[in-house]
């Protein structure tokens, strides 16, 4: 499939035609043409490497009425996403090289995104026992990146034999970073809003702990750590200060915890609980910064898909999680563009490049470069609208943003030079199938 | 012809934030009607003739619950209860299935118990019913209706047969105990806050929620000198024993030996100080036998404006156009 | 918008110095005799009858207060109504002579509900009302003992009672309506 985009701003905001031809760019520069080819007019648009989310729940296999990979896969396309890395809270718990090689071949079967299954580290995440780490990363899924997300590996000898194993096979511990027994029963951030509404307070140091502890470990194993979540301004001094002893650490932060504040809970509503809870303006701000500074290296959607009745019900018998692909570049707009914090070439850094990097994902590093794999996405960022429940393309609808005035809109995505939306609409997964 | 005094009634009842003085006097002095109504021939109105009231309790709570059931019935209304214990509430079935079912009966108001912070809120503003919501306790968040007859209670104590249009400017309140689980405790915080009080909370600091800075009280975790300090009334809540399993505190007799209101400490407590507790009370541990049974002690009283004060708030959330007639 | 003074100050004086001599009148003397004003000027009224009655034969002008909200009919569709407080006499109303007091007389609904709240009270020996103002327009089959003044209105006339007490003169007007559509 040949497609010509015409008049796209990249992010360094030059302007220029791009040539796709059999998945890769091969032309670049002014007044291309090419017969047959689909083209894209792109004036006005900003051009961006295919986003990579380094955290997403698909939940297939096991809980296909919130979401599966085929509609994940369909809501990362219309968020701009070309690859995504699918949680290992599935049932059963992708902790076998057999599971995480199902959920690859569900993903390339439909081709929307990229999809890369991320490996428990223990099994059943149950925090016990080691994983079959070398099985998953030796299987066709190839898997780097492992992690008990949603449950922390708490124990530090286990944590620190996980830092050190996978180690051995280039991969990352990506750790969801709570202090069980500081948390127990937590509902919302601790603190002023908590003590208001009567809600289990979620402390920081929970979070802050672990990630302290974490670092320690990972700088004795000389590992690479990867802190899902960061949601607290301590958490991203933690990695400061890690960072600065020359620690392999990354982290990631969360869309809504770069927007949404505790104050969200006011009114109950269940859309708003998420783990980690919604902080404080004064970490917002922190964590705006952070991400601004590279302390904090990527934005991950922790995209949770949940059914109606896990929502509509009272706060602390709520699930938690909010689903994010479809938002999500339009928040980092809102939150660091618009305010000066990132410029655009820092978006593709924070939401491709580098969560390629710590997913060992290739076929990012060179974008827009004749011969790299075309994965890229079309935004528009000068229009502005209520995001509203028609722009949520998976298969639940637990959005925090439902009604907000939201900038910015996906026209166009390319999975190795297939289009997965164009004219900002999902495309039909036949067609896409077909490539 | 008279003209009637038109004001508007309550949507809802959901959390003493919702009151200004204003209102939460209004609520005070309506009670004082109904509290006379229990002493007539018939103890009976027909304000609420033809009306339902569903008693939603999801969490087992008898003296709220008769209590409630009481004041609807003296204002003529019919009462339908539902208590989670033996029905399918305890089978999972969900507060939207529970309230669609009773509204489904043709219910006029809801009365909720629930052990989910916010339960009220939520069914409030779900959509899910047209009823009015009165919030009987939710979770560590509020009991309005408790709040407001502490402060009845408070007040009839203080001005006696004057209290009618009084707030209670320059009562100085003590609370004492696991202010971080209590839901008496934040709608009495508030309440008497909006009515004029200066609260000062007396807890371990394990028992005092991380926030606390943010209320409008003064915080301290020494109780003899709170009593020292001459309050005008002193509210002892209750302590669950499973508390000090989470190692909010050591022992029951650490708790009562440091906060429990001891047949000493209230020796020294200034005569005109009044003892009150929500109850139901652990006698013993935050509060001896002889302080809950004294003069000092408006624990009854606080039961029989329980009453008065549910009339008054059923009466203002049923009657009128507010409550979509 | 027409406004026409009815009952000036002299007038309303007179009328329920009247009443305060027939009521005695027709009770054979003033024992056992409890005048219960519905608020609020009902009860003002009340009180200036009550003096009257005293100073005609001292002790008999008991005066009490009897408040009809929660008895209403039209409590449903309307804004919520604030009770206010219901005062009886020490010697209670069992066996007396009740005489309900109001400002207007119109449809009867308000005198309907006072008999029900005061069924809810005791058993009076019997009960007789005394208005200062009957206009007509009766819905029910109720009708005054004592009478200020009978005022024929029409429907989207307005009767006004302003009383010393409260609004700081004595008066009694008719405000005529452009629209007939409001009538009470």
């Amino acid at each position: 499939m040949s497609v010509l985009i015409t008049g796209a701003a990249l992010p360094d905001g030059s302007v220029t035609d791009l040539r796709i031809d059999g998945g890769v760019i091969v032309e670049v520069g002014a007044g291309l043409s090419a017969a047959k080819a689909t083209r894209i007019d792109a004036d006005g648009l900003r051009a961006l490497p295919g986003l990579v989310d380094l955290h997403t729940h698909l939940r297939e296999p096991g809980f296909e009425q919130s979401e599966t990979v085929l509609t994940g896969s369909r809501a990362a396309a219309a968020g701009g996403y070309t690859a995504v890395h699918a949680m290992a809270n599935t049932s059963p718990v992708q902790d076998t090289a057999g599971v995480v090689e199902q959920v690859q071949s569900l993903g390339e079967q439909h081709g929307y995104v990229t999809v890369r299954p991320v490996g428990a580290v223990t099994v059943g995440l149950a925090g016990e026992r080691l994983s079959e780490i070398g099985a998953m990363a030796r299987s066709r899924a190839g898997v780097r990146v492992f992690s008990d997300d949603g449950k922390c590996v708490h124990d530090a000898l286990l944590m620190r034999r996980a830092l050190e194993y996978v180690s051995g096979f280039d991969g990352v511990v990506a750790q969801h970073a709570q202090e069980p027994r500081l948390t127990e029963g937590a509902q919302l951030n601790e603190g002023v809003v908590s003590a208001e509404l009567g809600l289990a307070g979620w402390p920081a140091v929970a979070e802050e702990a672990i990630i302290a502890r974490d670092v320690l470990l990972a700088e004795a194993a000389d590992a690479r750590l990867h802190i899902c979540h960061v949601s607290t301004a301590g958490s991203a001094e933690l990695v400061r200060w890690a960072k600065a002893r020359g620690v392999r650490v990354t982290a990631e932060v969360t869309p809504h915890h770069l927007l949404l504040t505790e104050d969200a809970a006011r009114g109950y509503d269940a859309r708003f609980k998420v783990n980690p809870p919604l902080r404080r303006d004064e970490d917002v701000q922190a964590l705006r910064a952070a991400l601004a500074d590279g302390t904090i290296d990527v934005v991950a959607t922790d995209h949770a898909p949940h059914p109606i009745e896990s929502k509509e019900c009272a706060w602390q018998e709520a699930s938690f999680g909010m689903v994010g692909l479809e938002s999500a570049l339009s928040i980092v707009q809102q939150t660091m563009v618009d305010t000066g914090l990132l410029d655009w070439a820092g978006v593709a850094r924070v939401m491709s490049r580098v969560p390629a990097e710590i997913g060992r994902l290739a076929g990012y590093d060179a974008p827009f470069s004749v011969g790299s794999p075309a994965h890229l996405t079309l935004y528009d960022p000068a229009v502005s609208a209520p995001f509203d429940v028609g722009r949520l393309r998976g298969l639940s609808v637990n959005s925090p943003y439902l009604g907000r005035e939201l900038p910015g809109r996906v026209i166009a995505t390319l999975h190795r030079g297939v289009p997965t939306v164009l004219d900002g609409e999902l495309r039909d997964p036949e067609e896409v199938a077909r490539g | 012809m008279t003209p009637a005094t038109h004001d508007a009634g309550l949507r809802n009842l959901l959390s003493v934030r919702d009151l200004d003085a204003a209102a939460a006097v209004r609520i005070l002095d309506l009670a004082e009607d109904m509290a006379e109504v229990a002493t007539r021939e018939v103890p009976k109105l027909p304000a609420l003739r033809g009306r339902t009231v569903a008693n939603l309790f999801f969490e087992d709570s008898t003296r709220t619950r008769l209590s409630f059931e009481a004041a609807a019935k003296r204002l003529s209304a019919d009462v339908i209860t539902f208590s989670a214990k033996g029905s399918s509430v305890s089978k999972g079935e969900s507060l939207k299935d529970t309230a669609q079912t009773i509204a489904a009966m043709g219910v006029d108001a809801v009365v909720l118990r629930h052990s989910a912070s916010g339960a009220a809120r939520v069914l409030a503003d779900s959509g899910w019913i047209d009823a009015a919501v009165v919030n009987a306790g939710d979770g560590t968040h509020e009991h309005p209706t408790q709040g407001l007859l502490d402060a009845f209670a408070m007040r009839k104590r203080r001005h006696a047969d004057a209290s009618r249009g009084r707030d209670l400017a320059g009562l100085r309140v003590t609370i004492v105990g696991d202010i971080l689980h209590s839901r008496v405790a934040r709608s009495n915080v508030w309440l008497l806050h909006t009515l004029g009080a200066e609260v000062h909370l007396v807890a371990p600091r394990t028992l005092l929620p991380a926030g606390v800075g943010a209320w409008p009280v003064t915080t301290s975790s020494d109780l003899d000198a709170a009593i020292a300090d001459e309050p005008d009334v002193l509210m002892m809540l209750r302590i669950q024993s499973e508390r000090m399993h989470a190692a909010y505190f050591p022992h029951e007799r650490e708790y009562s030996r440091q906060w429990g209101l001891t047949d000493e400490r209230f020796g020294r407590l200034p005569a005109g100080t009044m003892v009150m507790h929500p109850g139901p009370m652990n006698r013993g541990l935050e509060i001896s036998a002889k302080a809950a049974d004294s003069d000092a002690s408006v624990i009854l009283d606080q039961v029989t404006s329980g009453v008065s004060i549910r009339m008054a708030v059923l009466y203002l959330v049923l009657s009128g156009a507010a409550a979509g007639a | 918008m027409l406004t026409r003074t009815v009952l000036q100050q002299a007038d309303i004086t007179r009328a329920l110095s009247r009443i305060a001599h027939e009521i005695l009148e027709s009770n054979r003397g003033g024992a056992d005799l409890v005048l219960l004003g519905i608020p609020t000027r009902g009860v003002m009224l009340a009180e200036r009858i009550g003096r009257v009655l005293d100073e005609l034969e001292p002790g008999s002008g008991t005066v009490g207060a009897l408040d009809v909200t929660m008895y209403r009919d039209d409590l449903r569709g309307k804004p919520t109504r604030t009770p206010q407080p219901t005062r009886v006499p020490p010697g209670g109303i069992d066996g007396k002579t009740v005489v309900l007091v109001d400002d207007v007389l119109y449809s009867g609904r308000t005198i309907r509900a006072a008999l029900d709240a005061l069924n809810d009270l005791g058993r009076p020996r019997a009960v007789r009302l005394a208005v200062l103002v009957d206009r007509g327009h009766r819905e029910l089959p109720i009708r005054a003992d004592f009478v200020g003044k009978n005022l024929p209105t029409a429907m989207a006339e307005r009767i006004n009672v302003t009383l010393r007490e409260l609004d700081g003169e004595d008066a009694v007007t008719i405000v005529g309506r452009h629209s007939a559509e409001e009538t009470r």
